[in-house]
């Protein structure tokens, strides 16, 4: 598995070569939203909004309703928190197209609570006209921006950015409300999203190697949720489902999926791994994942309690499926806090 | 009764945006009694002004929206509505046309009278002001009649004028972005976001009009939170800032086309009264926000008040003009 420095960076110039109405709107974050290559490349297309991003949302409504398709860039947390109201009369109401890039999602910060965006996708999903899509690796990265071109009304993007590993084939892009297949099994559906895949993926391969029986789904589109392959997959699951997301376990994947399910009549357990009902400090991903209980082991954990078995699978056997060049992953994100 | 009609007759614009402005206030002031309630005190203080947008001020086409408009015909998003569509009542949106943004869409009344007032809506329509199902709704969203934006939310307004004046300055256009404002909204921290931003970008083709009535839905602005003073603060934002009379539609106008602001948002301070016209008004100040009439005896005094108003354009929307 190798790592894509920056791909958004490079990403974002190519998309917005051939489509002149893109422009890009940034508060005061652009570096650390790795839009600066934007801002060098197509000078008379990037904004700088300053702090401000009540007026920076309704600016973006106003250029939307122009003609332009504003990239709005910022941490994921400062596009919705503070300027809800905004982002629902001046953007989502009128159902123009906007496009919400956020960073930082859920625990991807040791900023702390302030920079952590742990309740975004439960506070947009229920926002009407809205699409919610997240970035699962840098092939996801350098495919999600063309899967806007064809929404009209607006789209929030979770990102990811510094050194992001690429999970998947360059040369199999992100697809609309389609989850990703991963693996093919019998006894329990996996469903997991953007950062957590990765932790997953640790994990799944152990637990293969154990014996049990998986199919696992990465989901990139959260709003809407109506992909005919995972509610298939979650009727076929033999025991059942656990959704893993980097968010709190209310209002997420976890929740779409439970809606999906009870909706449906499948009567299947489900465990949903994410935040509890709490805040979270400051601290490295790896610790935070680790004492949140959303990473790998946790996964394990849970896949035992479905189970009813105790697979012997320690932090050890994890790690060695970890991969060397992905563990300091968090050196560029102290760089703009 | 139409105030067209209510009064000796000649050509100048005056004459005409002041009949449009006492028909504001008259047809109001009916549904005020009609419906026994209403935003009142906002198309007192505002009538001359809006008058004055339709009349002279604004460059604006003639109405593009339905005379008798249909039902309301839902929300923009996946039903295939459109967003805006109010805004077509204000004229086509040519590159020479201003834009009219209303920002506190509590007047919408308000803009709905001077809709009638000129032509561009029927009477009936706005007699189904606040009726469900009705699109001339009781604040308005930007399906309704004179509104380009959704601004029942205080303050968001100018960030929207801004991206799109910013946008029509990139094509080259040359209509300018008016935004009608309530001193209340400067309470709003997004009015100085927004502000600010206009102002670093030399925004000029933004005029921002507030209709400063001093009054908000608790009372008076002084006793909630002191937003003066409002010209040195709109100054140090950036802004070229001029205070008029609100109620005097020629300084409206003179302040609007006549005021040198290069590179610069324009605000003008509109200063008025919510009690315009309706002298007997006065006494319930400050508690105008929507007003209500008691009992039988005070909804027969403002009954008869309305059977022998008089327009008298001088006294109402000329500089010399005031209640007592």
């Amino acid at each position: 598995m190798n790592v894509v420095s920056n791909p958004h960076a490079e990403n974002l110039v190519r998309y917005a070569e051939s489509r002149p109405h893109v422009a890009v709107l940034s508060g005061d974050l652009t570096v650390a939203t790795e839009c600066h290559k934007f801002r060098e490349a197509y000078p008379d297309r990037f904004f700088a909004m300053g702090m401000a991003e009540q007026n920076m949302l309704g600016w973006a409504g106003g250029m939307a309703r122009e003609g332009w398709t504003p990239f709005v860039h910022s941490f994921s947390v400062f596009l919705y928190r503070r300027p809800y109201d905004q982002l629902q009369m001046s953007i989502a109401y009128p159902n123009l197209p906007v496009r919400l890039v956020g960073f930082l999602p859920g625990l991807d910060t040791p900023g702390g609570v302030t920079h952590q965006s742990i309740e975004d996708i439960a506070a947009l999903r229920c926002i009407p006209n809205i699409t919610i899509l997240e970035a699962g690796d840098a092939t996801e990265i350098e495919s999600i921006l063309e899967l806007t071109d064809e929404i009209p009304g607006p789209v929030y993007l979770r990102m990811l950015r510094g050194e992001v590993p690429r999970l998947f084939p360059a040369h199999d892009p992100m697809r609309f409300n389609r989850a990703r297949l991963l693996c093919e099994g019998t006894d329990i559906t996996l469903l997991s999203s953007g950062r957590c895949t990765e932790e997953a993926l640790r994990a799944t391969a152990v637990l293969r190697a154990c014996g049990v029986s998986l199919t696992h789904l990465h989901v990139s589109t959260l709003k809407p949720f109506s992909d005919p392959a995972i509610l298939q997959a979650v009727s076929a699951a033999r025991h059942g489902v656990i959704t893993m997301e980097n968010h709190v376990r209310i209002g997420g994947l976890g929740t779409a999926t439970a809606e999906m399910m009870a909706e449906a009549g499948i009567g299947k357990k489900l465990i949903r791994i994410g935040i509890d009902d709490t805040y979270c400090s400051g601290a490295t991903l790896q610790y935070l994942m680790r004492r949140h209980e959303i990473d790998a082991l946790a996964l394990v954990r849970r896949v035992e309690t479905m189970l009813g078995a105790d697979l012997d699978i320690s932090d050890a056997d994890l790690d060695a499926a970890r991969v060397e060049d992905i563990q300091s992953r968090s050196s560029e994100q102290l760089e703009a806090m | 009764m139409s105030a067209l009609a209510s009064s000796s007759s000649d050509n100048l614009w005056q004459t005409h945006a002041r009949r449009v402005a006492h028909g504001v206030r008259r047809r109001v002031l009916e549904l005020t009694l009609k419906n026994n309630g209403c935003y009142l005190s906002q198309a007192l203080s505002s009538a001359d002004i809006l008058a004055t947008f339709y009349v002279k001020a604004l460059r604006l086409g003639p109405s593009e929206g339905a005379y008798v408009p249909s039902e309301f015909f839902g929300v923009p998003g996946r039903n295939g509505v459109g967003r805006g569509q109010g805004d077509a009542y204000n004229g086509a949106p040519t590159p020479e046309n201003d834009r009219l943004l209303i920002s506190p869409a509590h007047y919408a009344v308000a803009v709905y009278a001077t809709l009638t007032e000129t032509g561009r809506l029927s009477p009936q329509a706005f007699s189904s002001f606040n009726a469900d199902g009705s699109s001339v709704e009781m604040i308005g969203a930007e399906h309704s009649p004179g509104f380009a934006l959704t601004t029942g939310s205080f303050g968001q307004a100018l960030s929207q004028a801004g991206g799109i004046a910013m946008a029509r300055r990139a094509r080259g256009e040359t209509g300018r972005c008016i935004v009608f404002m309530s001193d209340g909204e400067l309470e709003e921290g997004q009015t100085w976001e927004g502000l600010q931003c206009l102002a670093h970008y030399n925004l000029d083709n933004v005029i921002v009009c507030v209709d400063v009535n001093r009054m908000q839905c608790d009372g008076a602005t002084a006793d909630q939170t002191r937003v003066e003073p409002m010209d040195a603060r709109l100054e140090a934002f950036g802004c070229k800032a001029v205070t008029i009379d609100g109620h005097d539609i020629e300084a409206i106008d003179a302040a609007i086309n006549g005021t040198a602001h290069p590179r610069r948002p324009l605000a003008v301070l509109c200063n008025t009264d919510s009690a315009r016209g309706i002298p007997m008004l006065e006494a319930r100040k400050p508690k105008l926000h929507y007003v209500r009439f008691g009992d039988e005896k005070e909804k027969e005094k403002y009954r008869r008040f309305l059977r022998e108003w008089k327009f008298d354009g001088e006294r109402e929307s000329g500089a010399k003009g005031a209640n007592q």
